[in-house]
């Protein structure tokens, strides 16, 4: 009987079984940040600890970052005591760090990835639920708390018990203007937010495949919002062709040697899974978020649902999330006005994000009045972005472009909603308050779907702005 | 390895938590997500004191500061140490500021219809059982305590049994949780210690990202 990836990464970073019945797990690489780790590193101090594999933790600086004004101290005291605190840990502990002057600092689940720290066939924990990105490599990757930070900064294992593993295949041709993003907005709508408690989520099949690793990036990355722990797709060239000659992956015949290993870990033909769903591409249109968790989102074209439309367990939260974000049932959300687009955050702030955007902005205008914001995933993107010219055409189109990091996905710095201001997000998250205002709004949409309502101010199906594009 | 116990931190030696008692306050909803536990903007902090306070700060407090009479403020569930609410409890951020949060503002457990998975794990390590619960039961138990808030519930880990006056349920308990409350083992920084000596032997089979 054959095995899935998971269980195959799974078995090779066991150590052991705890008294509790869970496993001890070894953690490959450890990335971590600024505001899940102080904590850890004070705790780590308490019990007279050191890291014990410090080569194997990496960190850098994104959530409490200014995204304009980078000159320190920060204006946010509280923001500046965490990024001293940060630099004063990692040197004393030796972790490397990804600091600001370094021009390798963004979002954490971007910058690894990017770096070549991310790797198939290893285990990843960081303190931060969209830990799952990292499964885009084939890589088995979980979101853990402080304490847990502190359990692998201390011995580079954590307890966790094993996962079941429900195969999500999704084939065919995606049609024009459906992105990655729409992909994972329809599994997680399907399936519910709470659908995935207790598994892995491997993504497979031929739309999957066909895929880049950004885009597989983005779709592993909104896992948690499902509810699953973990999601990944399993390693292949294109995985292996994107990693070659970044920064921390092997060279000349280390490199060989890595991928005739990574190549072990995919999983079998017959490899048995707890569940299986599956998906056509086709059927798949822009979709948008009208509620207050990412499970509540509909087709572009279609209306919002009424409560009792929808199952009996869905009511309740629907009811609380139609009064809060002032919509109605039966309204659609194409026409929808906003004041705010959010255009970042580690679901979408890649490369390939902001260059198939720039494609349909080049030469527009954002609405008047429409506050919008580009935010890199990284310094790197950034730069390469500045190369090619894409950060041009965003500003020229009254963009504001910024430095990297995680910004207005979750306001913990000054990029902030106001009151309740409705913002087309390019995001992971539409929880209440979740932007900064406690009555803030967000509809979580593909990157190109955030460009359309920013030039057209309101909600708009990219598919019929761009059509002359 | 005792010996090392006991020259190491007494916060490694726990007491087992056989069960809870106390009286509930209900905060109604599903999906209730940890950025409404609390929201990013308090966590700019590099301790977990004080965190307390800002338990659901959001839904607790009008954008102008004024109460809302929240359930958690209300005086007639002063005092609480049980939080009850509905499905999916904690989902999205794995900030463990908020069972910090809970656990601070004088919570000892939760019972919910149902728990994600980091949240639940978090709090567990903090000692802050999350016990499951039917919706029926959920329903049951939060009309009791709503016509009377004074009745005590208490929480059974090893029966996984919840009473409130006349009301008896059964609770899940994820079995690896249940165990390591009962034996106060729930913080597992101990029992991976132990094991250093595997976990070295076993990284060197386990290649590591390197600059080169």
């Amino acid at each position: 009987m054959g095995k899935t990836l998971f269980q195959k990464v799974w078995d090779r970073h066991t150590v052991g079984i705890l008294p509790d019945g869970s496993t001890q797990l070894f953690v490959g690489t450890h990335l971590i940040h600024e505001v899940t780790s102080p904590q850890a590193f004070g705790m780590l101090r308490d019990l007279g600890l050191k890291v014990a594999f410090p080569s194997r933790t990496f960190a850098t600086v994104d959530h409490i970052v200014p995204t304009d004004q980078r000159t320190e101290p920060f204006r946010d005291s509280l923001a500046d005591a965490m990024i001293k605190e940060l630099r004063k840990n990692c040197s004393e502990f030796g972790v490397t760090f990804f600091d600001i002057p370094s021009g390798k600092q963004g979002i954490v689940h971007i910058v690894g990835p990017e770096q070549g720290i991310t790797q198939p066939g290893t285990t990843i924990a960081c303190g931060d639920s969209h830990t799952s990105t990292h499964g885009a490599f084939g890589a088995v990757a979980f979101g853990i708390g402080t304490s847990q930070v502190r359990d692998v900064l201390a011995t580079q294992t954590m307890a966790l018990s094993p996962l079941k593993v429900r195969k999500i295949e999704v084939r065919g041709k995606l049609g024009p203007g459906v992105y990655a993003k729409d992909i994972i907005l329809h599994i997680i709508r399907t399936l519910g937010v709470n659908g995935g408690t207790g598994y892995a989520y491997e993504y497979c099949g031929s739309t999957i495949e066909g895929l880049s690793l950004e885009e597989r990036m983005t779709i592993c990355n909104m896992s948690i919002e499902g509810g699953a722990r973990a999601g990944y797709v399993n390693p292949d060239e294109k995985t292996f062709e994107y990693l070659k000659g970044r920064p921390y992956c092997p060279k000349g015949k280390d490199w060989d040697t890595a991928v005739a290993e990574w190549k072990k870990f995919v999983s079998d033909a017959d490899a048995v899974y707890d569940d299986v769903k599956i998906f056509e591409a086709s059927e798949i249109r822009p979709t948008v978020t009208w509620g207050i968790n990412p499970g509540q989102g509909i087709f572009i074209d279609e209306a919002i649902p009424s409560p009792e439309q929808l199952p009996e367990a869905d009511r309740a939260s629907a009811k609380e999330a139609l009064e809060f974000m002032k919509f109605k049932a039966g309204e659609k959300l194409a026409g929808q006005k906003i004041q705010v687009a959010f255009f970042g955050s580690c679901t979408n702030a890649r490369i390939s994000d902001f260059l198939e955007a720039s494609k349909f902005l080049k030469g527009r205008k954002v609405a008047p009045g429409i506050r919008a914001i580009a935010v890199p995933g990284s310094q790197g993107v950034s730069k390469i972005c500045a190369e090619m010219g894409i950060d041009k055409i965003f500003r020229e189109a009254g963009f504001d472009w910024r430095e990297a990091g995680c910004s207005m996905c979750l306001g913990m710095n000054p990029d902030q909603l106001v009151g309740d201001e409705i913002c087309a997000s390019s995001s992971n998250r539409n929880f209440k308050g979740r932007q900064g205002s406690p009555t803030g709004r967000t509809l979580l949409m593909s990157p190109v779907m955030v460009v359309a309502a920013a030039v057209t101010g309101q909600v708009s199906d990219a598919r019929q702005v761009f059509a002359n594009s | 390895m005792l010996a090392r116990f006991s020259q190491i931190p007494k916060s490694m030696s726990l007491s087992p938590i056989a069960q809870v008692t106390g009286r509930g306050v209900v905060v109604a909803g599903d999906d209730i997500d940890t950025d409404r536990i609390i929201p990013a903007r308090y966590m700019r902090c590099i301790t977990f004191d004080g965190l307390g306070e800002y338990l659901f700060r959001d839904v607790r407090q009008t954008p102008e500061g004024k109460s809302t009479n929240h359930p958690i403020d209300d005086l007639k569930y002063k005092g609480a140490t049980i939080l009850i609410s509905g499905m999916n409890f904690g989902c999205g951020s794995s900030r463990e500021h908020a069972p910090q949060a809970i656990a601070r503002a004088g919570f000892k457990a939760v019972i919910a219809g149902g728990f994600a998975e980091i949240f639940f794990g978090n709090s567990t390590t903090l000692g802050l059982p999350c016990a499951t619960a039917t919706r029926k039961d959920l329903t049951a138990l939060i009309s009791i305590i709503q016509k009377d808030p004074t009745t005590l519930v208490k929480i059974d880990v090893q029966k996984l049994q919840v009473t409130a006056g006349s009301l008896n349920f059964p609770i899940t308990l994820k079995a690896s949780a249940q165990q390591g409350l009962l034996s106060g083992r729930y913080d597992a920084i101990a029992d991976l210690l132990t094991n250093l000596p595997k976990v070295k032997e076993l990284a060197g089979r386990i290649p590591s990202a390197t600059a080169s």
